[in-house]
């Protein structure tokens, strides 16, 4: 009768074990920072994105559709910005040089369109040059469909592999039922195309009656952070969850990554979307948050300029207005910091150039850590 | 007698104008809910609560029930800038959400009567039209 008695509380214990994933860890406030937050750029509304070119000076989109030229201290607007379809979390989002821009010019973007018959709008990707102060040889590369005048989810992280692939993501534009596991419908995928927006012949389902050929990945909600892992060359990228439920996924060719079907949160109401947290033939993330921090921006450093930084994951809060350190060993998260507590909502965060981090924050501008050691 | 049919034709009268824009200002706010949970829910919460020192809340919010024109004007045209509800200081700014006028006066109507909140009059689609940027 003990034996059995132990053995239960043994059960008990491991499952309780095998049950704590390493969310639950608490997200520690350092009590020293190896950096000093300088604002670099001042007087942003809503930083979406933002990219350095050769030259250090750094592209940035404000959300209600402005480009924005930093250079030597100043800022100057692009002009001939496509007009974008205002309307809730929609607006000119992201902004990413190509990898040889320095040879050919073309910076990509992001933002909500309201090209297409219906009324709304949604995701579309285009890329263009920049001359004398304006957007010249402007190509739209994709158009999601149908417009829809929902507000949100547009995802729109664009990242580029070491093959020269352009990745970008597109949320559930409020469709929860509707888009993300359906590969015949945009919307809750991550898409790739070639640089000049052709479509590459090995995608995953290009072979497929009425596929949307330019998916790679499937079943995501509003992925906001999408980059190259700069060891691996792998893809990787994190998204909003409901309430709970947060992600960061390595993003695989064909997988599915479970929305609405699998996820760690719930309904805003409070009500459950469904008790299940996995399921056979979908992806798990690597990581999940619980509460959401609402991830937005993604950075993953390379420089030996933060003390131990160096392989650690970087993801801005929205929600918790901090920039998030993980430290990571491969896949696997080993402890979380909050660093930059309490200035702003983190809009999007990049490794410069110069090695140093520069974190977007809402209502202020770009920060630059400056290193103290 | 006399006074009593005319008596009965004002309190129809009364009774419809009140039914009227009582199912008038249902409406409304059922259109409104469906606005508050694409636009708002996420910042402000299922029950308007918002996050104390980050998103200001809804519910029993002095600020929303004292600045009617205020309020209208921050949903039709967003807000940035200092703003202190129920003696908390908010500084985090909030996008246009590109509504029409029409979808301000419906989720103005949500929140305005929701969660314990109550306005005493509907706010109309001319009402929001005629709020202007300043």
């Amino acid at each position: 009768m003990k034996k059995s008695a132990l053995s239960f509380y043994i059960f008990v214990v491991m499952l309780n074990l095998s049950c704590a994933q390493e969310t639950e860890n608490k997200v520690i406030t350092p009590e020293k920072v190896p950096f000093i937050a300088e604002l670099f750029v001042d007087d942003l509304l809503i930083p979406w994105g933002f990219t350095f070119l050769p030259d250090s000076s750094i592209l940035i989109t404000e959300k209600s559709g402005e480009l924005i030229h930093f250079k030597d201290g100043k800022k100057s607007i692009i002009g001939n910005v496509p007009e974008v379809y205002q309307r809730g979390q929609g607006g000119l989002l992201d902004v990413v040089a190509h990898p040889n821009y320095a040879d050919n010019g073309w910076v990509y973007f992001s933002f909500s369109s309201a090209e297409g018959i219906e009324k709304g709008g949604n995701t579309s990707i285009f890329r263009a040059k920049i001359t004398a102060k304006a957007l010249t040889e402007i190509q739209v590369l994709y158009k999601a469909g149908p417009n829809t005048t929902k507000g949100q989810h547009f995802g729109s992280r664009i990242a580029f592999d070491n093959d020269g692939y352009l990745y970008f993501s597109v949320g559930d534009r409020g469709a929860r039922d509707d888009n993300p596991q359906d590969i015949t419908r945009d919307g809750g995928k991550i898409y790739r195309l070639m640089d000049d927006g052709s479509i590459p012949k090995d995608n995953p389902f290009v072979d497929q009656d009425n596929a949307k050929a330019a998916i790679y990945s499937y079943g995501h909600r509003n992925p906001q952070g999408l980059i190259k892992h700069p060891e691996t060359g792998e893809i990787w990228n994190h998204e909003h969850g409901p309430r709970g439920g947060d992600e960061i996924n390595v993003v695989k060719k064909a997988a599915n990554y479970g929305w609405p079907l699998v996820t760690f949160g719930i309904n805003y109401s409070g009500t459950p979307i469904t008790d299940e947290t996995s399921m056979e033939g979908m992806e798990t993330p690597i990581h999940y948050w619980v509460p959401s921090i609402a991830p937005s921006g993604m950075a993953y450093v390379t420089s030996d300029k933060y003390d131990n930084w160096k392989g650690s994951l970087l993801v801005g809060s929205l929600a918790f207005q901090y920039l998030e350190r993980l430290e990571m060993d491969g896949k696997k998260v080993i402890s979380r910091e909050k660093l930059l507590d309490g200035k702003g909502r983190v809009r999007d965060v990049r490794e410069g150039p110069d090695g140093l981090i520069y974190v977007a924050i809402e209502g202020k501008g770009i920060y630059k850590l400056v290193p103290t050691k | 007698m006399k006074l009593l049919i005319p008596l009965y034709g004002c309190i129809v009268i009364i009774l419809g104008m009140f039914l009227f824009q009582y199912s008038e200002l249902t409406e409304s706010m059922e259109r409104g809910n469906e606005i508050y949970s694409d636009f708002c829910i996420t910042c402000h919460l299922s029950k308007g609560e918002g996050v104390p020192y980050t998103f200001p809340p809804l519910a029993k919010s002095d600020y929303l029930m004292n600045n009617r024109e205020q309020s209208i004007k921050t949903v039709k045209y967003g807000l940035q800038g200092e703003i202190t509800v129920n003696e908390i200081v908010y500084n985090s700014g909030m996008a246009a959400m590109g509504l029409e006028d029409e979808e301000v006066a419906d989720v103005m109507n949500y929140i305005a009567n929701s969660w314990g909140n109550t306005y005493d009059s509907i706010v109309t689609e001319d009402e929001v039209s005629k709020v202007q940027k300043e």
